[in-house]
């Protein structure tokens, strides 16, 4: 079963650019990058696309399509009418280069800005130990494909431009919870993350959430947790007066907020 | 777009000529000049290693990608990384990992680079966990480990289905830590050497283009790491990405290295076959370690008919003993369907032609109905989500239809065993799956990890040994070699009405799958050579529409000639092997031939520059105390 | 939180962008959510108001509607007040004492501050749909810094829960206080009450404070389970949040309309 798909692709670049109607013919099990590859194989050999494994994993080809942020690897054309017109744009929180390509590189220098791991010393036989319940939840945040559609659909920096210098962003508030849920760091990191990556900036709207290729709970598992450990050290009575009379959680022994 | 700026966005690297301007003020007419110890070609498991061991060896070292920092296909790699560390069975050690390595290659293996492996792989995963990377885990706390097939023992740690993803970013994380410069969408088309007056020529730099502007970068240093893995993008069902374009081993070639034993392709048995959009895409092997098995369209178990020779004592012969290896590896043999990879994609591809195949023109992989859902979602997460989205099969539920395609080539840039140092081009080096010996004529699941981490990591530090060794004789970049590199890359726009690079490649894919594909013929072959012969000649005249702005017609123009000469090179040489091994299957020869068990076929770049030449070199001879090894344990078990 | 002037180009239409003059191309209704949630909330709002400063019909004998449990001023009406009147000196409605409590704890909760942000403050009004404000800071200063305090609220809304957890267990009474009797207002005390504790306990903070902190849960096994409990439940606690403001408005309303005579209790036993 094959047809000719109307799609609307944004061309141009930093100085402008408009929408563009192409029509292809896809078939059936087909995704959106796809037909965006055909276009480019008969009818525009230029138009600029960033892809690479095209199965979900690698999460190069972020877009938005009928303007929901998504993979267009990950998007099949069954999930719309054949008559129907596909819109396909770059994403628009970050500076666009050329077509369907955007300059993420905040991205990646919000990841410079993150201290890495900090582990102690190996056990005596040169190995590790971690349970296995507590991997599991850094495990989950390991997921990401830093396709950076978190990134891009949160309304703090897609909306407010000014706000990127201050604000790590979803994607690193997953990397924050991972180390500081790390059974092994030896770094406490939630005054970093209240302070230089702008946690409080969040308002949980869940869009983070929403767009996750990976399904990852960003909201649920990594911010509000974050949250509540700022709240545990900055704003809760009873720990306050657990610490006063000497009753104290052990549990974060070991790690040094330097 | 940065022309205001002088750094660049992407990397923060400064731009063009104010970094070289004392030496050499826009010699190359405006072209960014750089300058490093040491360039890695490639940000993959295998470039960042090297760059990591490069950079602690005290060598100023920058990586150089065509994608993003973190998208490498080594992101694709899912089972997980084959460690002799005895975490889950005790009785493994680094000679049984070296055996299984040499037996899966069918005794072609470099066994000196098959020793190193065994011997360092454990100490390079653990190097992964103490920068961060989170592997499933033992109940001791141990690093877990998975059944593979060929591997004696559950051996490769790993995380969930996606293991590749965990080590990209373990090993990316290590690098942003260390602040290594990363020019990503970065491209290099040509290796510079030294003037061959100057003896030995040795290499002296790079030259490419940013994808993201086209404008043209060059790197002067005097050691380049080719790690930029395969050429399964010149057959049409793979599993690689666009970026699998041969691109090390045909730079290699015209540097003047030789590359080795290329007829050796793997197909991995297990790829998905529907929706077509998706044929290619890896099915990870663990499914078969976790459990699973194939079967034909009849509902039989078919690998018991297919158990070779050489395998028989290893492999269980009932359904019942096969079942029971799972919990008891001591006192059962492997199931068939752990064979190594080649054994089993021959198997499927039989079945098929055989008229047993599945609705779609694959087998049926089912671990549906022998594991329960809760296992397999939390085993197999990515396998789940990958079936469940892309072709809306839920495998907890039902089997998946698989078929074999593309997905590694064993051949690859000769080196050094102990250095990863090209013999014949001082300063060059070359890691993971461009190189070539390590995995013989097949190579065993979960052993790509770790060849990445440890021949990485020897290349990395060799690299900036030499790279010190040559400080003081650093004798820059030619402006004419550089004009000539930039000329070549800019003719695709001179023509106008010429072939479409895009209608290139794709002949090229079907003449590589139809008749250089699992099954060989000597006719076929010759077929596919006159084939290849003719993409030159229309690669000649190649033209790409619009501007050099992130362009991809272009960029494929670019590749082509890559993809073009490393065919030539596969074609040639499986041509020439008239016995089947491994990765290599010929109709006309079938089984293998103990003379041929002895040669190496080695290929390097004609004087003409425009095809390659083909020599015989015997295989390094192992030595007797390493050979014990195989007659003790070999037959046995 | 912001500002309003959609005058300023910043965001999706700012000068790096790619240039689409739409603010979404969404062609999905978007829209349909935020307005959900705004008339219900708005609907609530009035509805509650009215009935807590209004200080009258909260008590038919046995049932005290939720809005005015416990009761503790001088002006709750006899049979009203199972934990005595320390507020005797309060004037106005008794409601207006306790209801701060579970008010403030949905009103700093996680989820409805999710909600809110999107329908009334259109902050953004759906996932990719710009939102008309120019600048904007999140809860990163005051007031909004103040949603911290929410553990505060959590620790208060499971006092609340334990109150309404009683009077479910006094409902199992007459209206002469005789026990071993049951009506449909009983059973509409449970099931609000059961509500109440899915929302109460599925709370993120409730998730943190049982478990959530921890960095070794092996070294646990207690907290560990009460986690992966609380964790369960959490998925739902947006489900939980709206079928407990449904079912604390409907136990008000049977109660008032006992009360006022419009009905009767149908009597089981």
């Amino acid at each position: 079963m094959s047809y000719r798909l109307k799609m609307r692709l944004w061309r141009g670049d930093r100085s402008g650019g408009e929408l563009k109607d192409y029509q292809v013919e896809v078939s059936e099990g087909e995704v959106v990058l796809d037909a965006i590859h055909r276009v480019q194989a008969t009818e525009a050999g230029d138009l600029a696309v960033r892809w690479n494994c095209k199965a979900g994993k690698c999460g190069s080809c972020s877009a938005e399509i009928n303007g929901k942020p998504r993979l267009m690897c990950m998007c099949r054309l069954s999930d719309f009418e054949p008559e129907e017109t596909i819109t396909v744009t770059p994403m628009r929180s970050f500076p666009v280069i050329r077509d369907l390509v955007t300059d993420v590189s905040f991205n990646y220098e919000k990841a410079k800005q993150l201290p890495s791991f900090k582990p102690g010393p190996r056990d005596a036989d040169g190995k590790r130990r971690m349970a296995q319940i507590d991997v599991e939840r850094g495990q989950e945040f390991r997921k990401c494909i830093e396709c950076f559609l978190c990134q891009n659909t949160c309304h703090v920096v897609r909306d407010h431009e000014e706000n990127k210098p201050a604000f790590a962003g979803p994607r690193f508030f997953l990397r924050y919870a991972e180390l500081d849920m790390h059974p092994l760091d030896t770094h406490d990191r939630v005054e970093l993350a209240q302070g230089a990556a702008g946690l409080g900036m969040c308002n949980i709207t869940k869009c983070c959430t929403e767009v996750c290729p990976e399904h990852i709970k960003i909201t649920d598992n990594a911010i509000i947790p974050l949250k509540e450990r700022v709240v545990d050290k900055k704003y809760d009575p009873l720990i306050w007066l657990g610490n006063k009379i000497g009753i104290r959680n052990k549990d974060n022994d070991g790690r040094t907020t330097a | 777009m940065s022309q205001t700026d002088d750094r660049h966005p992407m990397t923060g690297n400064r731009m063009s000529s104010d970094e070289a301007a004392g030496t050499a003020p826009d010699r190359f007419g405006g072209i960014e000049q750089h300058s490093y110890d040491v360039i890695v070609i490639g940000a993959g498991g295998a470039g960042l290693r090297a760059a990591i061991a490069a950079h602690d060896a005290g060598a100023r070292t920058a990586v150089i990608t065509k994608s993003l920092l973190g998208k490498a296909h080594t992101v694709m790699a899912e089972g997980g990384i084959a460690a002799a560390m005895g975490n889950r069975w005790k009785e493994d050690n680094w000679e049984v990992h070296f055996r299984d390595t040499m037996r899966g290659g069918k005794m072609l293996n470099n066994w000196r680079m098959a020793q190193l492996h065994a011997q360092e792989a454990p100490e390079r995963v653990l190097e992964l966990e103490d920068w961060g990377a989170l592997f499933d885990r033992t109940e001791d706390g141990l690093i877990s480990q998975r059944d593979f097939g060929g591997h004696r023992y559950a051996r490769l740690a790993h995380v969930g289905d996606r293991t590749g993803l965990e080590m990209i970013r373990t090993l990316q994380q290590r690098l942003v830590e260390l602040g290594i410069d990363v020019f990503m969408e970065c491209t290099i088309t040509e290796l510079f050497k030294t003037p061959a007056t100057a003896e030995p020529s040795r290499i002296s730099g790079a030259f490419g283009y940013w994808r993201e502007t086209g404008r043209f970068i060059t790197f002067e240093a005097p050691s380049v790491i080719l790690a930029t893995g395969g050429i399964g993008k010149s057959f049409k069902v793979t599993s690689n990405s666009w970026e699998y374009t041969g691109d090390g081993h045909a730079l290699a070639l015209r540097a003047g290295a030789s590359l080795l034993n290329m007829e050796f392709v793997q197909f991995h048995p297990t790829g998905m076959v529907w929706p077509p959009s998706v044929k290619g895409i890896l099915v990870t092997e663990s499914v078969r370690g976790d459990g699973g098995i194939l079967k034909n369209s009849e509902g039989k178990r078919f690998m018991f008919d297919y158990i070779p020779e050489f395998f028989k004592a290893e492999t269980a012969d009932t359904e019942a003993e096969a079942d029971r290896w799972y919990d008891d590896k001591i006192n059962n043999r492997r199931p068939p369907e752990l064979l190594p990879r080649d054994e089993v994609a021959r198997a499927i591809n039989s079945e098929i032609k055989a008229g047993r195949g599945s609705e779609h023109g694959g087998i049926y992989l089912d671990i549906a109905s022998r594991r329960t859902p809760e296992f397999i979602r939390k085993r197999l997460p990515s396998m789940y989500h990958q079936f469940k989205e892309l072709a809306d099969v839920d495998i907890t539920a039902e089997p998946m239809e698989i078929g074999p395609t593309c997905h590694y080539v064993m051949g690859g840039v000769e080196v050094d065993a102990d250095t990863q140092a090209s013999p014949a081009v001082p300063g060059l080096y070359a890691a993971g799956e461009v190189s070539g010996g390590m995995h013989g004529s097949n190579r065993l699941g979960g052993n790509s990890l770790s060849d990445l981490l440890v021949f990485g990591k020897r290349a990395g530090e060799h690299a900036a040994s030499y790279a010190a060794e040559v400080a003081d004789s650093r004798t820059g970049l030619d402006p004419a070699e550089v004009k000539a590199a930039e000329a070549f890359a800019l003719a695709p726009f001179e023509l106008d009405g010429g072939e479409n690079p895009y209608t290139i490649q794709h002949d090229l894919q079907l003449n590589m799958n139809d008749l250089v594909g699992i099954i060989r013929d000597g006719a076929e072959l010759q077929a596919a050579l006159e084939g290849i012969e003719g993409f030159k000649e229309r690669a000649k005249r190649l033209s790409v529409e619009g501007h050099r702005q992130y362009n991809p017609g272009w960029h494929l123009a670019l590749d082509l000639r890559n993809m073009l000469i490393v065919s030539e090179c596969i074609a040639k040489a499986a041509l020439e092997r008239e016995e089947s091994r491994g990765g290599h299957t010929r109709n006309d020869f079938p089984g293998p031939n103990p003379e041929w068990g002895t040669i190496n076929l080695v290929l390097t770049i004609n004087e003409a520059g425009d095809g390659v030449t083909l020599t015989r070199q015997p295989l390094p001879v192992m030595p007797e105390d390493l050979k014990t090894l195989f007659d003790t344990t070999g037959a046995a078990k | 939180m912001a500002s309003t002037d959609a005058g300023v180009h910043s965001g999706v239409n700012g000068p790096t962008r790619a240039s689409i003059p739409e603010k979404t191309l969404r062609t999905d209704r978007w829209w349909l959510a935020p307005l959900a949630t705004f008339v219900v909330f708005v609907t609530f709002i009035i509805y509650s108001s009215w009935r807590a400063f209004s200080g009258d019909d909260y008590y038919a004998s046995p049932y005290l509607s939720p809005f005015y449990s416990p009761c503790l001023t001088d002006s709750c009406v006899e049979g009203s007040s199972d934990f005595g009147t320390p507020f005797s000196w309060w004037q106005l409605s008794p409601a207006l004492v306790i209801l701060i409590f579970p008010l403030g704890f949905r009103f700093t909760c996680y989820y409805y501050r999710k909600a809110y942000y999107r329908a009334f403050w259109l902050s953004p009004p759906a996932c990719a749909v710009a939102e008309p404000h120019s600048s904007y800071s999140g809860e990163a200063k005051f007031p909004l810094l103040l949603q911290n305090i929410h553990r505060y609220f959590w620790y208060a809304a499971v006092v609340v829960a334990v109150v309404l957890t009683f009077d479910a267990v006094l409902a199992f009474r007459d209206e002469h206080h005789e026990w071993g009797h049951m009506g449909l207002g009983t059973v509409l005390m449970w099931i609000n009450v059961i509500l109440i504790w899915l929302y109460t306990l599925s709370c993120h903070s409730c998730r943190n404070i049982v478990g959530g902190r921890l960095r070794h849960f092996s070294k646990h096994p207690v907290r560990y389970k009460l986690w992966t409990w609380v964790s369960r439940l959490n998925p739902y606690h947006a489900k939980f949040a709206w079928y407990s403001l449904f079912s604390v408005a409907l136990v008000d309303l049977y109660v008032y309309l006992l009360a006022t005579g419009v009905i009767t209790d149908p009597r089981f036993f």
